[in-house]
């Protein structure tokens, strides 16, 4: 498996949920800050998918067991709280794993380099936010702690080793898990304290395997290109 | 969308280069400061419109009545010797 593909489809799957809040989301600002980290993410899919192939082929006529991305990303918006959630877990992973890149000599060191900026800010969105529910009123703390919850099962996913990611996926974890404590208890909620992945499933988005929401997922990102093969503005 | 929220209304001004003041921009709605300042910086300083940013509660503008207009800004109309005009501009000298 191509490690740009893995990390590709991550920014692309992420990109195409946040870009489903338009039109949806709670205030105005609101949804200009998620449309403007789902155009970060697409501009990362597109370098990292070109790399690979080509960025539309590989986007739009693929079925879902040639994506490779986590299955944390796929996962639905769900409320407010549920997409917050999202955004810390894979934001604080993707910051951390992509400082090490740039620091490091590989493929991704460029992409790396330009994209850590990017990721900075998506994290600090998804930790003020989780602070402010988590300390808000009693019906967002329950939300957010409901919304934490229900994705710490597709967690332990991203520590998974990936060839040609050469960063330690154990010391990733660790820095992760402090990271995410951290703002967890400062938004005066608790950690989840299941396990970081399912027995059945979770764990086997980088070989292809995802979950049901994805299938409808995809149809509506791929449908417009696979009607009209070819079709430019 | 919900077109009504209670999060109170801030004024942005946004410092498009260094050496230049801090102009208005526009306003938006935040919980608080800080979140203010991240949502001017995605509504107003994306395209590299600016080096710096200050937001402003709304409520905290005391601004002049129209009532007042004649008393405030009319007596200097006719006082052009106020008015640098009289002066001729060195040549070279830019932003002025």
């Amino acid at each position: 498996m191509s490690a740009a593909l893995a990390l590709g489809d991550d920014a692309l799957v992420l990109s195409h949920r946040l870009g489903e809040w338009a039109g949806h989301a709670p205030v105005l600002e609101e949804e200009v800050a998620l449309a403007n980290i789902a155009l970060d993410l697409l501009g990362q899919a597109r370098m990292l998918l070109s790399s690979v192939g080509d960025e539309d082929q590989l986007a739009y006529l693929r079925e879902e067991r040639a994506f490779r991305n986590v299955q944390l990303v796929e996962q639905p918006n769900g409320d407010f709280a549920h997409t917050i959630a999202r955004q810390l877990y894979f934001s604080v992973y993707q910051h951390l794993l992509y400082e090490e890149l740039a620091a490091g000599e590989s493929e991704f060191t460029d992409l790396a380099a330009k994209a850590v900026k990017e990721v900075t800010y998506h994290r600090d969105h998804a930790e003020q936010w989780v602070l402010r529910l988590g300390d808000g009123t009693s019906e967002s703390h329950e939300r957010m702690q409901l919304a934490l919850d229900a994705l710490w099962r597709f967690t332990g996913e991203l520590f998974e080793p990936v060839a040609g990611v050469d960063v330690d996926p154990h010391a990733l974890r660790d820095r992760w898990l402090a990271a995410v404590t951290s703002v967890v208890h400062r938004a005066t909620l608790s950690l989840p304290s299941g396990p970081q992945s399912g027995a059945w499933a979770a764990g086997a988005g980088r070989q292809g395997l995802h979950t049901e929401p994805f299938g409808r997922m995809l149809a509506e990102m791929q449908h417009l290109h696979r009607s009209h093969p070819g079709a430019s503005w | 969308m919900s077109s009504s929220t209670d999060w109170p209304l801030w004024e942005v001004f946004v410092r498009s280069r260094r050496g230049l003041s801090h102009t208005h921009a526009g306003s938006l709605h935040a919980p608080d400061a800080e979140m203010a300042l991240r949502n001017a910086r995605d509504l107003y300083t994306r395209r590299s419109e600016g080096v710096s940013l200050w937001v402003v509660p709304s409520t905290e503008i005391t601004a002049s009545s129209p009532d007042e207009k004649d008393s405030f800004f009319e007596p200097a109309g006719d006082k052009p010797y106020r008015h640098p005009t009289f002066y001729e501009i060195p040549e070279g000298v830019k932003h002025l």
